[in-house]
């Protein structure tokens, strides 16, 4: 019997001090507070994010930032608790979107506020390039804050490799690199590391970047060029013939391991965004010029193909004062400045102060703020495809690595496109 | 698919667990009172609230709970199945099967539904032999059996996730200078041929391939059940037959494999139920590679990368027909000993 009820006892104890946390997560959320929801947890952006807080802090006192990150699957596994926040309209003050049509859902289902009167209030639409512009606005409003700018378009490699193999220099279009490859292979090397299936992706996008010009490819993706035009086809058969030159059997697990093989040299280029210099820097310690190298992806030199982290004001946020206060941190040059040197990334203005980003960051900067460059968004990274459709390219990404019919890849690309804009 | 509920479901079972207790505990007090005249008390208290009342009152909490939080969410996840729910803006309309017809000219759903069986059928059966030929070791007295157990039991209590990471780059299909993991070790041992592309090859049974770590994280629980079986056999049985003039594999095949078929049968059935469900190991081990996707990775990949509800749904709801086709005959089967 005593044994029965301290057993009782135990449990009524256990399922208050169990239910206790809960009240305080559900209860939460006083007057000064602000909960910003991000996937900024790895290395570098999870103190950068840290130092936005803190001045947000100094400048709001008696705020406290409540910094409600998800890590893990590159931000995946955050979108998916984040879906279910606002479908159940309990949304956090501030979330962490990519630029572009990845925010084309929240947008048409109105879980995010118009922020064009912020954007004019604080003048960002002249110091942000108009390419960057163009990609953030949703059926003609603006609704998220940048700030950060990724490039896409890149192709990494040793020096120390291509003087190896006597290799003038990177390709400057995808036929070239179709020569050099031949040669690469010839000579025992992997001409072309890949990793994971968004990396086949983020291929699959600079080759028809490469191939098809700014032009083209942004009207592919904006409907007004067809996935089985000729010159699609065309750009979709070099995409197959530069994927037979890469490792895609024996695939890395991850982009690291990916970059990996080029720093060892066993293969001789990779094409990755620009979060692969930070890496390289930091973990694998070397140097812009020197260890490594990088230029724009074949055929797309002048091309700025970008990706960017930013931030919104949701419909249901408990402090939208709060929230725009953040905002206007995020999109501030001290706020960029604090964040982007420590991620590894540049900021999305164009005014902030150049000397904070030194080797390869300084380089893509002054591309970014050159007034010739062409800014086009990235595939991979949810700018110029939404996520509907970005998952059925997966798919049909996916299928065609198995059955390689490039005229059904097309076809598929093409009426998933129609079912999902 | 997870339901939306968010923070308030926990909430919810937050209080109602408190509560539970407390009806148990009134129960408990009134026993304790009236310890001492137990025989007398009891037909007396009986008969003031009678028996199926106040087991209904006790059940009533877990009633509402499972009610709510499992046949109440089945029901809504039918339900979705049934609609064209696309993205953040919940629909509920009606669009008859249109999503499961949709579903069966699927490529990709066509691919995982074969990689499922083949994944099922390869991890089912190898986990059983092995598990079983580890049970019939250590029950045949090895010496340091506790030592053994524990080592083979071990990988069970390691996550999916962590699994999936060791394996990842133990199953590296690198050639030259990039080999690692197992084919490093083949070559190393000087059995280079039998080296493998594993979960990467271009065979349609690549996700075979998967149930080796699978197996290597289940097969000792395997033979723990089969170990509780064995050990459950009278020895007399054996001894008998053994008598009778029975060699060793005649005892095994006609003493021991009888006698172990109710284990056999629980452990088949917990295994295919795992193996349908298996997401973690393979969304770790090799993310977006369709050559190991299943039915379970596409419903995920599908609802929250894509915004697919609809099709989410209905993959769940093939997902659960397909689950409760397995384990319906387990329930019925046990409830049949159980009435025995």
């Amino acid at each position: 019997m005593w044994q029965g009820r301290v057993g009782v006892l135990a449990l009524v104890v256990v399922a208050i001090l169990a239910g206790i946390p809960m009240c305080a997560a559900g209860g939460g959320g006083g007057a000064n507070q602000l909960e910003v929801y991000s996937w900024w947890t790895g290395p570098g952006e999870e103190e950068g994010l840290a130092a936005m807080a803190q001045e947000f802090q100094a400048k709001n006192a008696g705020v406290t930032f409540v910094n409600a990150a998800v890590s893990g699957g590159a931000g995946s596994n955050a979108k998916a608790i984040l879906a279910s926040r606002l479908l159940a309209n309990d949304p956090p003050d501030s979330y962490q979107r990519h630029a572009g049509l990845e925010l084309e859902d929240d947008v048409r289902s109105g879980k995010v506020r118009d922020l064009s009167a912020l954007y004019d209030r604080e003048g960002w639409r002249d110091v942000l390039p108009k390419g960057l512009l163009d990609n953030l606005t949703i059926d003609g409003k603006i609704y998220a804050v940048p700030v950060n700018i990724h490039r896409a378009n890149l192709m990494w490699y040793t020096p120390a490799t291509l003087d190896k193999l006597g290799l003038a220099g990177p390709p400057k279009t995808w036929a070239e690199f179709l020569e050099q490859a031949e040669k690469i292979k010839q000579a025992g090397l992997t001409a072309l590391a890949i990793g994971p299936q968004w990396t086949q992706k983020h291929l699959f996008e600079t080759v028809l970047l490469g191939e098809l010009g700014a032009d083209k490819y942004e009207r592919l993706f904006a409907g007004s060029l067809d996935w089985t035009a000729p010159e699609v086809e065309a750009a979709l058969a070099t995409y197959q013939r530069v994927l037979s030159y890469s490792d895609l059997r024996s695939a890395s697990g991850d982009w690291q391991p990916q970059i990996d093989r080029v720093v060892q040299g066993t293969a001789v280029y990779a094409v990755m965004g620009d979060w692969a210099s930070g890496y390289l820097e930091g973990t694998k310690k070397q140097r812009w010029q020197q260890g490594y190298a990088a230029v724009a992806s074949p055929g797309s030199d002048g091309v700025y193909s970008f990706l960017s982290d930013a931030f919104t004001l949701p419909t249901g946020a408990r402090n939208p004062e709060l929230a725009e206060k953040w905002l206007i941190e995020c999109g501030s040059t001290a706020g960029q400045n604090l964040f982007n040197p420590k991620k590894g990334s540049i900021p999305a203005r164009v005014d902030a102060d150049a000397k904070l980003y030194p080797g390869y960051l300084g380089w893509a900067l002054g591309q970014w703020r050159d007034k010739r460059t062409r800014i086009v968004g990235s595939l991979a990274h949810g700018v110029v495809a939404n996520n509907a459709y970005n998952a059925e390219i997966d798919s049909a990404l996916g299928l065609f690595n198995q059955n390689g019919d490039l005229p059904k890849l097309a076809a598929t690309l093409e009426s998933t496109y129609e079912a999902t804009r | 698919m997870t339901p939306a509920e968010g923070p308030h479901g926990l909430e919810l079972i937050g209080t109602t667990t408190a509560h539970r207790p407390r009806h148990a505990q009134a129960g408990v007090e009134t026993d304790w009172l009236h310890q001492p005249p137990a025989p007398v008390s009891r037909p007396s208290r009986m008969r003031r609230v009678p028996g199926w009342l106040a087991g209904l009152g006790l059940m009533a909490p877990s009633l509402i709970l499972i009610g709510i939080f499992i046949y109440g969410f089945i029901g809504w996840n039918v339900r979705v199945s049934f609609t064209s729910w696309k993205g953040l803006t919940p629909v509920y309309d009606f669009v008859g099967l249109d999503n499961y017809t949709a579903l069966w000219n699927d490529a990709r759903w066509r691919t995982d539904a074969r990689n499922i069986v083949i994944f099922t059928t390869v991890f089912v059966v190898g986990a059983l032999a092995l598990g079983f030929v580890m049970a019939l070791l250590l029950e045949k007295g090895a010496r340091g059996e506790g030592f053994y157990r524990g080592v083979f039991l071990f990988p069970m209590a390691i996550s999916f996730i962590a699994t999936a990471i060791v394996w990842r780059w133990l199953l590296d299909n690198g050639s030259g200078a990039d080999t690692a993991g197992l084919n490093q070790l083949f070559s190393d041992l000087g059995l280079g041929f039998l080296r493998s592309d594993w979960h990467k090859s271009d065979s349609s049974w690549a996700i075979a391939a998967v149930a080796l770590p699978a197996g290597w994280a289940l097969s000792g629980y395997v033979m723990a059940l089969f170990l509780a079986g064995m050990r459950a056999i009278p020895n007399t049985f054996r001894e008998s037959a053994r008598i009778d003039g029975a060699s060793e594999w005649q005892v095994l095949w006609y003493v021991m494999r009888p006698a172990l078929r109710p284990v056999t049968f629980s452990a088949v059935l917990i295994l295919i139920h795992i193996s349908l469900k298996t997401f973690d190991l393979i969304y770790a081990l090799d993310q977006g590679n369709l050559k190991i996707d299943t039915p379970s990775l596409y419903m995920w990949f599908t609802t929250f990368d894509g915004g697919f509800y609809d099709r989410g749904a209905t993959i769940a709801t093939v997902l659960l027909i397909g689950v409760v086709l397995i384990i319906g005959p387990y329930i019925r089967y046990w409830l049949r000993s159980e009435r025995r």
